[in-house]
């Protein structure tokens, strides 16, 4: 514990003794969760991480209102664009605006190419008016953060480029957010539940139950997952929707996920059943449900937590590396890996690397979890 | 110690029985039979089939019967060596998958030889200066390892590869040995081409095995033993090698159980990528055309190499640690 | 200093520990674990080093083997060995800490006995390779003689069966086998001097008897010198010569153990003495205890480090002044202004 330095302490021992007392006290009588965000404070990567975490999923709540351009809106004259840089002044004065892009023909390859128009600038105005969508499913605006005055933004603004088809990566990759962050929050739900399920029956009964368990976890653990999954996703109906694909490969995803969870909770169950502090409470005869929620869930609670977050970076990986080999989420909808899918031939990223672009927000939110997790793992055991 | 190993061959039985059953289960998934699937293939390239020959598949398969009967049959047919036919490839099984699962394990085992060869001083290095320059950048590096799926590393790679030296860098065999016969020449073209999938299939389990590395052998240096022994005047890298880091080995070795499964898993993407002559790609075109017994045997083959990785890593594991040999475990 | 602190026979000191400072620095700030401490252990002498956890007696005996861990680092202060054949003692605090010189002195002259005989060896090896390594790493025999010696060794300390026990591992042994194991091992290059770091804490009564025993026996047939490390009075009274009373990181007392126990000064040694119990106290009388609690190391209180719970604290002296290390009689000295004046100018 840090002490607080004052000038008038320092110089009087007694007083000095006093203020260590103080902040003794203040520990000794903090509740267990304070004093693990205490602790979680003092890890700074993993503060940072949890505000880009929390960033990424405002980016999911308000993805439409970010993207400027209609995701789904194709049209061939406007394929694979290069990005387009913004320009933020305008001589001196602060006016955001792009170039516009004239389409020429290649006089020697005869492919399109656009090029820049410095004259031409295109001011980018906020809050305009875009393509209509419904804000969250409850009511449909067509405000957008950026677009432009009077014009269309699909065939102005180009801030990451465009596919083959001509969709606007930038919007897209906003729309993307939704599903790749969220596939990884339901298949880890799904996973906690079997976890905490399995584990807490494995931990608690233990016997022949927990040798099961642990052998049925043993042998999953043991089966390679990808050539698993691919098997079990390639059976997906090719006819159903993105919603049944969707919770498809959230069960998929889960079935295997769940078993470090319950290694987790059945090592935290196992590890309490020893405590003194159980036995004391059994010897005064609480009930085992009164000593599994009032005595043992507040210790393994935050370790339950912390396994979660680190979780969720595996489940994200998983489902944009099944999307991106086409076995996952299928377009229409919009994923990460869906993205990426367009980036599989090598000549293609070669000329348009930007179709890459959906692997930078891969890497940033699994970084993101990985720091979350381990701050969170550390700071999970406030007296240890 | 005996029934150590007794408990685990057993396990690794029924690990293995449990990989059949999904196997089947694959097989068994997607909708309609495979002889009705085969059959209207046969008919789409013009075939005529005879309602006999259909109903003599059908008996062959079992499909008239239980699907546990199909199981048994479909074991049945394994253990005499049948794999089933590919629908697309209209061959054998077995003889598509031939040499690319050999492919796939000098990938997958060069690729757990790499993790632990970079990972073991690494990690040793930065447990030992904890805090040093060098082990803040191994912990940076680690972290982008783990975070950077060796799919996507693979993509980038390629594209630095191709745009910055013009040159492919994926497969596994010089275009001059890509037909030829096995020889000492292509051998060794395979192993001057391996280290590259190694290495981006490696990164990701080399990072988690150094912070694995790192997390236990500095929990280890602040033992007891660890100050008896420097007391005793040894000088300190023999002592770290012999004591601390000796007792890290085991949580680092029983990693190997889960570090197959996890490299073989991701070579089936990174192939893909890479373009390597290896089981995935054919596993994914599989898949995709629903060549359901192919598909299905791949899985069960891959399943059983991993179970047979991890059971002799257990065995190894078994071999370093007294307190398992003597059967006092934890 | 040292040349304040009488001898106690004519021999000079094998050991002299002068204003050894070491601190540790953490994050949190700069700790002072030992902090000034100064004295003497004669050749063939059993000296003890007391007080409460935390006081810097166990850093102190790390800092003398130069094994003291980062952050933590030597920052002031004389180790002085005498050796044998050379004139002039050697200066531990300034050699190589991990050079040669120091390592042939770790184990092969002055051997550490740890408090925690239950992880102090290596649960990976036998006792014998544990042993045996050590011979050999400080004499030049083969294996076959280090592990007659290794033996031998066993059987001094008191092991049944060593011919047996040699090839086990730790964890098939008991507590206090394993601390013999742990002092054959110590004895193993007849070191000259021997530092038992809370030898017996981690053992039950019986078994801490017996090792003190040990202990004591190997020290007259050997007339090695012994520096105990205990946060216990009663070995203090049983084992020492010399006893040295630690404090927050500085020597409060030192002095012959009759007239610490009979005469002591310092008013934290008086408080130490009065909290064991006895079997002449009236009974259902409550234990005296220290007031207060050992200040948080990051904070120690200006002046006297033990002013904030002294009973007999002079404010105004015993707050802004720093005692001295002062003899009282012959070979007893006390840190305190109860004895001696303050400096005329306070320290800033």
């Amino acid at each position: 514990m840090r002490k607080a330095k004052s000038p008038a302490a320092a110089d009087n021992g007694i007083d000095e003794a006093l203020v260590t007392s103080a902040a003794e006290e203040r520990v000794s009588v903090a509740t267990q969760w304070q004093l693990m965000w205490w602790r979680f404070r003092k890890h700074r990567l993993a503060m940072i991480s949890g505000v880009v975490i929390l960033a990424f999923y405002l980016v999911a709540i308000f993805a439409d209102f970010l993207a400027y351009a209609d995701p789904q809106s194709t049209e061939a004259f406007r394929s694979l664009i290069a990005p387009q840089p913004i320009h933020f002044f305008d001589e001196g004065r602060f006016s955001p605006h792009v170039f516009a892009l004239i389409g020429k023909r290649d006089p020697r390859t005869f492919k399109r190419v656009y090029e820049p128009d410095p004259e031409q600038k295109v001011p980018l105005r906020f809050f305009a008016e875009g393509y209509e969508y419904k804000f969250l499913g409850i009511f449909r605006t067509n405000r957008h953060l950026i677009g432009v005055d009077g014009g269309n933004a699909e065939e102005l603004i180009f801030l990451l480029g465009t596919d083959q088809l001509g969709r606007d990566l930038w919007s897209r990759l906003m729309i993307a957010c939704r599903l790749s962050l969220t596939i990884g929050l339901a298949g880890v739900t799904l996973s906690l539940v079997l976890g905490v399920l399995l584990g807490g029956i494995s931990g608690l009964y233990g016997g022949a139950i927990d040798t099961l368990i642990q052998r049925v976890i043993e042998i999953l653990r043991s089966i390679p997952t990808i050539p698993l999954w691919m098997g079990l996703a390639a059976a997906m109906p090719r006819d159903w929707g993105v919603v049944q694909v969707y919770f498809a490969i959230t069960v998929i995803l889960s079935l295997i996920g769940w078993t470090d969870l319950a290694r987790v909770v059945r090592g935290r169950f196992l590890a309490l059943r020893e405590e003194d502090f159980v036995l004391a409470a059994e010897l005064a005869g609480v009930s085992q449900m009164r000593i599994i929620l009032r005595h043992m869930a507040p210790s393994f609670l935050s370790h339950i937590i912390a396994a979660t977050t680190l979780a969720l970076p595996n489940m994200i990986i998983s489902e944009t590396a099944l999307s991106f080999l086409g076995l996952g989420l299928r377009p229409p909808a919009v994923s990460w890996g869906v993205l990426l899918q367009d980036a599989q031939n090598i000549q293609t990223v070669a000329l348009s690397p930007w179709l890459l672009s959906a692997a930078l927000p891969v890497v940033v939110v699994i970084l993101a979890f990985n720091f979350l997790g381990d701050g969170l793992r550390d700071a999970a055991d406030p007296y240890g | 110690m005996l029934t150590y190993t007794i408990r685990r061959f057993l396990l690794a039985l029924l690990t293995i029985w449990a990989i059949s059953v999904l196997s089947f289960a694959i097989i068994q998934l997607p909708p309609g039979d495979y002889v009705t699937a085969y059959i209207a293939q046969l008919a789409s390239s013009g075939v005529d089939v005879t309602p006999e020959f259909a109903e003599n598949l059908r008996q062959q398969y079992g499909l008239d019967s239980p699907v546990y009967v199909q199981y048994l049959k479909w074991m049945q047919q394994i253990s005499r060596g049948n794999f089933g036919r590919s629908l697309e490839w209209r061959v054998p099984v077995l003889d598509i998958i031939g040499d690319r699962l050999w492919l796939t394990m000098a990938v997958s085992v060069s690729a757990v030889l790499f993790t632990w060869g970079l990972a073991l001083p690494i990690g040793i290095y930065s447990a030992v200066r904890q805090y040093s320059i060098a082990d803040y950048i191994f912990t940076f590096i680690g972290f982008i390892g783990l975070a950077v799926p060796s799919f996507l590393l693979a993509l980038i790679l390629m594209y630095v590869g191709f745009r910055y030296f013009g040159a492919n860098i994926g497969g596994l065999f010089s275009p001059e040995y890509l037909q030829a016969d096995w020889s000492l020449g292509k051998l060794w073209d395979l192993i001057k081409h391996l280290p590259l999938p190694a290495l981006i299939l490696g990164t990701a389990g080399t990072a988690q095995l150094i912070r694995i590395m790192r997390a236990n052998l500095l929990d280890e240096l602040r033992k007891p033993y660890v100050i008896t022994a420097r007391a005793k005047g040894m000088s300190e890298l023999r002592l770290i090698l012999k004591y601390p880091v000796r007792a890290a080995m085991n949580p680092f070795i029983s990693t190997l159980g889960y570090l197959f499964p996890f490299i073989i898993s991701g070579s089936i993407i990174v192939a893909l990528v890479l373009g390597l002559p290896t089981i995935g790609p054919l596993l994914l075109r599989a898949l995709v055309a629903q060549d359901m017994f192919l598909a299905g045997t791949i899985v069960l083959f891959l399943g059983i190499l991993t179970v047979l990785g991890t059971f002799i890593s257990d065995i190894l594991l078994m071999w370093v640690d007294p307190r398992i040999r003597f059967e006092r475990r934890e | 200093m040292a040349d304040q602190i009488a001898r106690a026979n004519g021999q000079p000191p094998m050991l002299t520990v002068e204003g050894l400072k070491t601190y540790f620095f953490t994050d949190e700030g700069t700790v002072r674990a030992v902090d000034g401490a100064s004295f003497e252990v004669q050749a063939g002498k059993t000296v003890g080093i007391v007080g409460e956890s935390g006081c810097g007696k166990s850093v102190t005996a790390l800092s003398i083997l130069r094994i003291v861990e980062r952050p933590g680092r030597i920052v002031a202060g004389q180790i002085l060995l005498r050796r044998p054949n050379a004139k002039a003692p050697v200066d531990l605090a300034l050699l190589e800490a991990e050079g040669a010189e120091i390592r042939a002195i770790r184990g092969g002259e002055i051997a550490l006995v740890f408090q925690e005989p239950m992880t102090s060896f290596s649960p990976h090896y036998t006792i014998g390779n544990q042993i045996v390594e050590t011979i050999q790493l400080h004499q030049d025999v083969g294996k076959e003689e280090a592990r007659n010696r290794t033996i031998e060794l066993l059987r001094m300390v008191g092991i049944p069966n060593p011919e047996r026990r040699i090839d086990e591992y730790p964890f098939e042994l008991s507590g206090g086998l394993r601390q013999r194991m742990m002092i054959a091992m110590a004895l193993s290059c007849n070191p000259k001097i021997l530092i038992a770091d809370e030898p017996t804490t981690a053992l039950d009564v019986t078994t801490q008897a017996q090792i003190l025993d040990l202990l004591r026996d190997i020290q007259q047939r050997t007339q090695m010198s012994v520096i105990i490390i205990t946060h216990d009075m009663g070995v203090i009274a049983e084992m020492t010569d010399d006893v040295i009373v630690m404090y927050l990181g500085r020597v409060v007392e030192s002095g012959p153990v009759d007239e610490i126990f009979h005469q002591p000064k310092h008013p934290y040694t008086q408080a130490l003495l009065r909290s064991i119990p006895s079997i002449f106290a009236e009974p259902r009388t409550k234990l005296p205890t220290i007031a207060g609690s050992i200040p948080h190391p990051h904070n120690r209180p200006t002046g006297c480090p033990f002013h904030p719970r002294c009973a007999e604290a002079m404010p105004g002296i015993c707050d802004r002044h720093e005692p001295r290390l002062r003899p009282i009689s012959e070979a007893h000295f006390a840190s305190c202004f109860l004895y001696h004046e303050p400096e005329a100018a306070p320290p800033s």
